[in-house]
């Protein structure tokens, strides 16, 4: 490796190290790592079924995750101002800084995920199931939707110098995404129903990191009650496996995108 | 040292620095002056890379400052507000920068001369102004870079802390470094400048000493020949 990318990379992880030490002594990591350790144990509890308790759980990720990442991601990047200016006097690149933090936000928070979660599910004897395979994808769509919301976040902050539009912006774009893009693509499909759909649903399904995810579990899951119409078409048209690997491609896209937008904008911003 | 070349910079239509060219040979302490508004801060933080220029060049210990950092690691900055994390403790944070710069350091020996020994322990967020001013100080102090830039250095300090400053100035200026300083308390550029920047509506005004400065300005006070330029220039 090259000296200079070298060291690049050697003080953006140790940006990266002290915002992860930062948020892990921050309460509200632990909050949301309690959070899933509880919602793992209570449903494996009600369900007393690991592969339904893999269902409502993704039902329930596909929606918070999106939703704690942005607000998380914002706040961090609003609070860490002074850190920021700090840092920015010092010999460090601009990209080391903010991806460094950025890494930080998304790693502590796919760790209180994947521990929230897994410590229950391996308790109930997930490792002696043949749904291991199942849950591992579901908490790779967990981290994957952490990555592409808290580098959104970082984006729409890094944009704004004004936090109360900043936050406000963040929480717009997860309700259109959770929420109203779906309400929109039916309302479309009911609209053309008289015209051949399938590519248009596709695409419409890629634009949307979360109902990528789902169609992506629902995939791997193989329940065709559940599938719905979008997963009908993916599944038709790419048949499972191929499916799953266009799925996680896009994902892929929807990861690099805002991360790269982010090294991009920050070289360009004055503080 | 440092060497400005038709330099401009707008905040949206606002022209905080338009065509400045400064040149600043190594060596002495000089004194950044200027109505509020008239780009003191923004000069400063271009010459750091904190703010990207619209048009012209710097360069800094004889490196283009452009898309470059590593010129940053002998430079000094000490910020004008004492902005810290507010949940680090003192120790953590003099332990973060040491590990992020990579440089030797004297901070023990400045820790004591502000008698921080009773801090070290405490978080940022819980200091005075003044303390969180000391922090700042050993922060920018205990590394030996030839270019210092202090930003309102004196904030908050106490008097005692004060002339501790200035000998830590008067210092690293016999050891040969340039320190670059903005402040509004006129005794203390009087006392520590050999030379003095005036910057007025996003240009150079004046560059010179003290006693050219009251020459021409035709007054035997210092704070009066300051005040004279402004008026100066309403007039014209």
């Amino acid at each position: 490796m090259p000296l200079r990318l070298y060291q690049h990379k050697q003080l953006m992880l140790k940006i990266l190290k002290y915002s992860f030490y930062d948020l892990m002594r921050s309460r509200w990591s632990y909050v949301y790592f309690l959070f899933y350790l509880a919602l793992g144990f209570v449903l494996l509890f009600l369900n007393n079924d690991l592969s339904k308790a893999v269902i409502t759980l993704m039902n329930v990720i596909i929606v918070l995750v999106p939703l704690i990442s942005t607000i998380f991601g914002v706040m961090y990047f609003y609070n860490s101002k002074e850190f920021t200016e700090l840092l920015l006097a010092q010999p460090l690149k601009r990209s080391s800084i903010f991806l460094g933090q950025y890494l930080g936000v998304a790693s502590s928070l796919t760790m209180s995920l994947i521990f929230g979660l897994g410590i229950p599910f391996v308790l109930y004897g997930l490792f002696r199931s043949d749904t291991i395979w199942d849950f591992s994808l579901l908490l790779i769509t967990g981290a994957f939707l952490t990555l592409i919301f808290t580098a959104l976040a970082f984006n729409i902050a890094l944009s704004n110098e004004n936090k109360i539009k900043g936050f406000g912006y963040a929480v717009l774009l997860w309700l259109f995404l959770a929420v109203i893009y779906d309400g929109l693509f039916l309302l479309s499909l009911i609209v053309f129903e008289d015209y051949p759909l399938d590519s248009y649903s596709l695409v419409a399904t890629m634009f949307n990191p979360i109902d990528l995810s789902r169609t992506l579990i629902l995939l791997k899951l193989d329940i065709s009650a559940l599938l719905g119409y979008t997963g009908a078409v993916f599944k038709s048209f790419f048949g499972t496996n191929l499916g799953l690997l266009v799925s996680i491609a896009m994902l892929l896209i929807w990861t690099i995108l805002p991360i790269w937008r982010l090294a991009y904008k920050s070289k360009r911003k004055d503080f | 040292m440092i060497q400005i070349d038709s330099l401009h910079k707008n905040f949206g239509k606002n022209q905080v620095l338009s065509n400045l060219d400064l040149e600043i040979h190594g060596g002495g302490i000089f004194a950044v002056l200027g109505p509020n508004g008239s780009g003191k801060t923004t000069l400063i933080k271009s010459i750091l890379g904190m703010v990207v220029p619209n048009k012209g060049s710097i360069t800094v210990l004889d490196k283009r400052i452009k898309k470059n950092w590593k010129y940053r690691q002998e430079i000094d900055y000490l910020p004008q507000i004492a902005n810290f994390p507010g949940n680090l403790r003192v120790k953590e944070l003099i332990r973060m920068i040491k590990d992020l710069r990579q440089k030797e350091s004297k901070e023990l020996e400045l820790i004591k001369l502000f008698g921080l020994e009773p801090y070290l322990d405490k978080k940022l967020g819980t200091l005075s102004g003044g303390t969180k001013q000391k922090v700042n100080i050993v922060l920018t102090f205990m590394f030996d870079s030839p270019l210092i830039i202090l930003d309102e250095p004196t904030t908050g300090l106490d008097p005692a802390s004060l002339i501790k400053l200035k000998q830590l100035i008067l210092q690293e200026k016999n050891r040969g470094k340039t320190i670059l300083i903005t402040t509004h308390i006129m005794q203390f550029v009087e006392e520590m400048a050999d030379e003095i920047v005036y910057l007025l509506e996003g240009n150079i005004y004046f560059k010179g000493s003290v006693e050219q400065l009251m020459t021409k300005t035709k007054q035997t006070d210092f704070e009066h020949a300051i005040a004279a330029i402004s008026t100066q220039t309403a007039d014209a």
